[in-house]
């Protein structure tokens, strides 16, 4: 018997392996840096081309080498080898260079089990159906190669059709694979550390840099949904406040996390329920429709009125508030009016200038400089676009006079760097803006893509009034959102009916998310309300899996121990005669004959003698002499064994 | 009584749990597996793929990641599945018969086994002492194993191990057959020795006889018969050309008698007679076997030569 070490492997199993492999590269992709995608690819073919073609085997002294390279890569470009995102790279990078010594059955096994284990990590960053359904795929070729690996299989088929028996598998598995999803018992605590929490999504950041939003807009993955009860707020009121920034350094805007200060007042005349679902960020805002009046459990309010998440948003958040969309924030400025105006020194000196000029005209007319503002962007030659020029130390002054172009990180930053020089307490608020309103799932579908930042300015009696400079600008952005308003500057896929195709699509993704990725363990405990059972425990849940496997084993047992052989009724009478005959001591041997055994029945049962032999006749006529027997001799054959006496007769 | 309980005991048990007694008992054929007699245990590297498994769970659970945990559960119900497929490889697989062939004590002896099955199966494996196959059924398959051989006679088959572990290789089902059948062994024909004796009157018998077949053609000399001329080819020649015709050298029949081997121990008279009657036959002679407690009359080709080896073979 040859060893699965030794066994060398076959041509197929290692198109195969190199295809299942050429999978898990491609799913990792997205978010390996892209250099290591460059180097593993072209190891990928060469090695598939070399042994295919060539009959090579990749030299020993080259194996070691490329090991030390590609540690040495991802530490020097992560800085450790531990974490999410640096395990990802070496367990992709470790399978490809697996590959290269794969020779024999075995490595082929090794392979491909840790190329399902990698490909389940791929899931780490994106849950979404189509990643899922695509890794679900990606399984396909491991099993193929699996298969081919086992000898004595008839003439293999084409490659693709290799494939097609790892689906009929995942599929006849899907029904247990449900029963264990849902019942699994899920931990209330992880056992050791989330996923790595100082990596970064892109996502809103605490600090805004003009122009560092640009990542930020052209990533149309969803970042929340939200839904309302009763109607939606208008398109111009969706503002979804994330930070609210006070601080300006000349390069960019930071928010101050403060725990330990109440909440300004807040004097709501209107308020509205919703609840948002927030896809993982990595990071502890949650955004917030306008002004909340309280925090969801978990997380807490800050003193502007931003909500921060006890832990970072590792898995999807869902979370149920009521804002004031019409209100007055903070009606008393108190001693705190002086951060409202912090500018730093050395910096911007026209804007300052300009800033001041307005006072001086105005006098103490603030609303009547925050409109001398927006009359400037309105009025002034400015341009709303995703790709400005870059700006100098002075940023603002550059933008301002010079540049004149800029999305909006740039109004707002530059609108409240005007207000403070003119001595109005201003102040940069990041989240997001618009949406798309999803009418079947009645839903806001907001996208990061929809990342935007205004400012909110403090005016007597009204408190903190929000102000958008880029409306004056561009009011496209604000009633149709980035694509609108910056059109043939976004990607592809942002642009026209395809994204409204996705804007559709995205019902799918959202009930996905709810009924799959939000099916934690207190939804787990809810789950047989329906049946009477109030408080699911963790062991009525590990009964009821036990009784779904037991249910899932009996139905494959059944379909596996099913002989599809439709018997014929003449062979059926035999049968029912053979029984008979076994309780009166004649057994029918395995490879006898009816005519044999019949006439050996009738030599040991006297009695019975005649009637047995006019069975045989008939029976033996009934399968040879004729090719289809009637009806009537068939019955009576049956009537014949079915009157057979079985009592032992009294010798 | 008490007898009769532990015989009907013992049927009970072997009606209901063949798997128990099958490997003790030989049983006739054809020999259907059935889920009684087939087992599953997981291989090596099925074991090592359910750590795997337990550890992307772990994993799954604990960063509560559910399209993972999904994925898990998919993959795992799919191994388990792959137990049934495995089982239901070898479920009604049958081996209708076993034909064997002819061999000498020493020489591998070829088995062809013949398996049938109503469903295609695909990677079954067999081993059979030290030999291992593979193979796929499609209806009917025959299977071509060679079985070592040490002694003449009569020679029971081994235990047959069916198994597979298809198709993940995770899983492995097998069954044991016990074919109730015997193959006969030849006796090894001794390597060297006088050839037999021939009775007196065994050369005179012998009469040149024309041949029959015609075997070239070849230049004329003198005193061949006119007859024999062939003149359509001739008349393409110079010369004359004559019809050959094959002549075989005639060989005297031997009869072979045990009682003749007076000298020697049985075993030896054993391979001596089986020399004689290889040569017997590879010669073209026609021979005869006479032994202790059977006659054999005088004939010729393979099935006299395997009657009579046959014959030698189940000597006491």
């Amino acid at each position: 018997m040859t060893s699965p070490a030794t066994t060398p492997l076959a041509a197929r199993s290692f198109d195969l392996a190199a295809l299942g492999l050429a999978a898990v590269l491609a799913l990792h992709a997205p978010h390996l840096p892209w250099w290591l995608s460059a180097a593993l690819a072209p190891i990928l073919c060469l090695r598939w081309w070399l042994r295919r073609r060539r009959q090579a085997r990749t030299p020993a002294w080259l194996k070691l080498p490329l090991l030390a390279a590609l540690l040495l890569a991802i530490v020097s470009w992560y800085g450790n080898l531990f974490g999410q995102e640096p395990g990802a790279a070496l367990a992709v990078g470790l399978l490809v260079l697996k590959l290269l010594e794969t020779e024999t059955v075995r490595d082929a096994r090794v392979g491909m089990s840790f190329a399902c284990f990698t490909l389940m990590a791929a899931l780490l960053f994106d849950q979404s159906l189509v990643a899922t359904t695509t890794v679900a795929l990606g399984l396909l070729p491991p099993l193929a190669v699996l298969r081919t690996l086992e000898p004595g299989r008839q003439a293999p088929p084409a490659l693709w059709r290799e494939l097609l028996p790892g689906l009929g598998l995942l599929a006849a598995a899907l029904p247990l694979a449900l029963f264990a999803f849902l019942l699994l018992p899920r931990l209330n605590s992880p056992l050791w550390g989330a996923p790595n929490a100082s990596e970064q999504r892109t996502g809103l950041s605490d600090r805004m840099t003009p122009s560092g939003f640009t990542r930020l807009l052209v990533d149309d993955s969803p970042a929340l949904r939200v839904s309302f009860d009763g109607s939606p707020p208008p398109p111009d009121q969706r503002y979804f406040r994330a930070f609210v920034m006070s601080h300006y350094d000349g390069i960019s805007w930071t928010y101050r996390d403060v725990a330990n200060q109440p909440p300004v007042p807040v004097e709501a005349s209107r308020t509205i329920r919703y609840r948002i679902s927030l896809e993982p960020t990595r990071q502890r805002v949650l955004p917030t429709l306008d002004v909340p009046l309280a925090a969801p459990a978990g997380a807490s309010l800050r003193r502007d009125h931003e909500v921060i998440a006890d832990r970072p948003v590792d898995s999807l958040r869902d979370y149920t508030l009521e804002s004031a969309t019409r209100y007055r924030l903070e009606p008393q400025l108190g001693r705190y009016h002086a951060r409202w105006l912090q500018l730093p020194a050395g910096y911007n000196p026209r804007t300052l200038a300009l800033g001041r000029s307005w006072r001086a005209r105005y006098g103490s007319d603030d609303a009547a400089i925050v409109q001398a503002a927006l009359a400037l962007f309105h009025d002034g030659g400015f341009r709303y676009t995703l790709a400005p020029a870059p700006l100098g130390r002075d940023a603002m002054d550059d933008f301002l006079f010079d540049t004149r172009e800029g999305f909006c990180e740039h109004y707002s930053s530059a609108f409240t760097v005007l207000m403070r020089a003119a001595g109005i307490p201003a102040r940069v608020v990041t989240g997001y803006q618009g949406g798309y309103w999803n009418a079947m799932g009645r839903y806001l579908l907001v996208r990061n893509s929809d990342a935007h930042a205004w400012s909110e300015v403090w005016l007597a009696g009204r408190g903190w009034v929000r102000i958008d400079p880029t409306a004056a600008v561009r009011p496209q952005r604000i009633s149709l959102g980035a694509a609108a308003a910056a059109p043939g500057q976004l990607p592809w896929y942002q642009d026209g009916w395809l994204q409204s195709l996705r804007n559709h699509w995205d019902i799918v993704n959202r009930w996905w998310n709810l009924s799959v990725n939000g099916f934690d363990a207190l939804r787990q405990r809810g789950l047989l309300q329906p049946f009477g059972i109030r408080e699911t425990d963790t062991s009525t849940l590990a009964l009821l899996l036990a009784m779904a496997c037991v249910l899932c084993m009996g139905a494959g047992l059944a379909w596996v121990w099913r002989r599809r052989e439709p018997e014929d009724a003449a062979v059926a009478a035999l049968h029912r005669l053979e029984r008979k005959l076994a309780r009166l001591g004649v057994i029918r041997q395995a490879g006898e004959g009816p005519r044999d055994y019949l006439q050996r029945a009738a030599r040991a049962l006297p009695a019975q003698h005649d009637r047995l032999i006019e069975l045989m006749h008939h029976y033996l006529e009934l399968r040879y002499a004729r090719p289809e027997p009637t009806t009537e001799s068939l019955r009576a054959l049956r009537r014949a064994v079915r009157d057979f006496p079985v009592v032992r007769m009294v010798k | 009584m008490r007898a009769a309980l532990l015989r009907r005991l013992n049927q009970f048990a072997e009606r209901r749990l063949p798997a128990l007694t099958r490997l003790r008992q030989p049983e006739p054929l054809p020999i259907e597996l059935g889920r009684r007699r087939i087992y599953i245990v997981p291989t090596a590297f099925g074991l090592g793929f359910g750590m795997l498994l337990l550890v992307m769970l772990v994993g799954a659970l604990n960063y509560a990641n559910n399209a993972a945990l999904l994925l898990t559960c998919m993959l795992g119900a799919a191994s388990a599945a792959s137990m049934l497929l495995a089982f239901r490889t070898l479920d009604g697989l049958s081996l209708r018969g076993i034909r064997a062939g002819h061999a000498i004590a020493g020489d591998p002896l070829e088995l062809v086994l013949d398996f049938a099955a109503r469903r295609p199966r695909e990677s079954v494996r067999l081993d059979c002492g030290g030999e291992s196959l593979a193979f796929a059924v499609k209806g009917t398959t025959e299977l071509r194993l060679r079985l070592a051989t040490t002694r003449r006679g009569w020679q029971a088959l081994p235990r047959l191990k069916l198994w597979n572990t298809w198709p993940l290789g995770l899983f492995r089902a097998w069954s044991w057959l016990h074919p109730r059948q015997s193959v006969l062994v030849w006796p090894r024909p001794e390597i060297a020795g006088p050839p037999p004796m021939l009775p007196a009157d065994a050369r005179e018998r012998l009469r040149p006889q024309a041949g029959e077949e015609l075997a070239g053609l070849r230049d004329y000399r003198r005193g061949d018969a006119p007859r024999h001329i062939a003149w359509k080819a001739s008349a393409r020649h110079h010369d004359l050309l004559v019809k050959d015709f094959d002549r075989p050298e005639p060989r005297e029949t031997w009869r072979l008698d045990w009682q003749a081997l007076r000298a020697l121990d049985h075993e030896a008279r054993i391979a001596r007679l089986a020399r004689w009657l290889g040569e017997a036959e590879a010669q073209g002679r026609r021979y005869s076997l006479q032994l202790p407690n059977e006659r054999i009359d005088v004939d010729s080709g393979p099935a006299h030569y395997a009657h009579c080896m046959s014959a030698l073979a189940v000597l006491p």
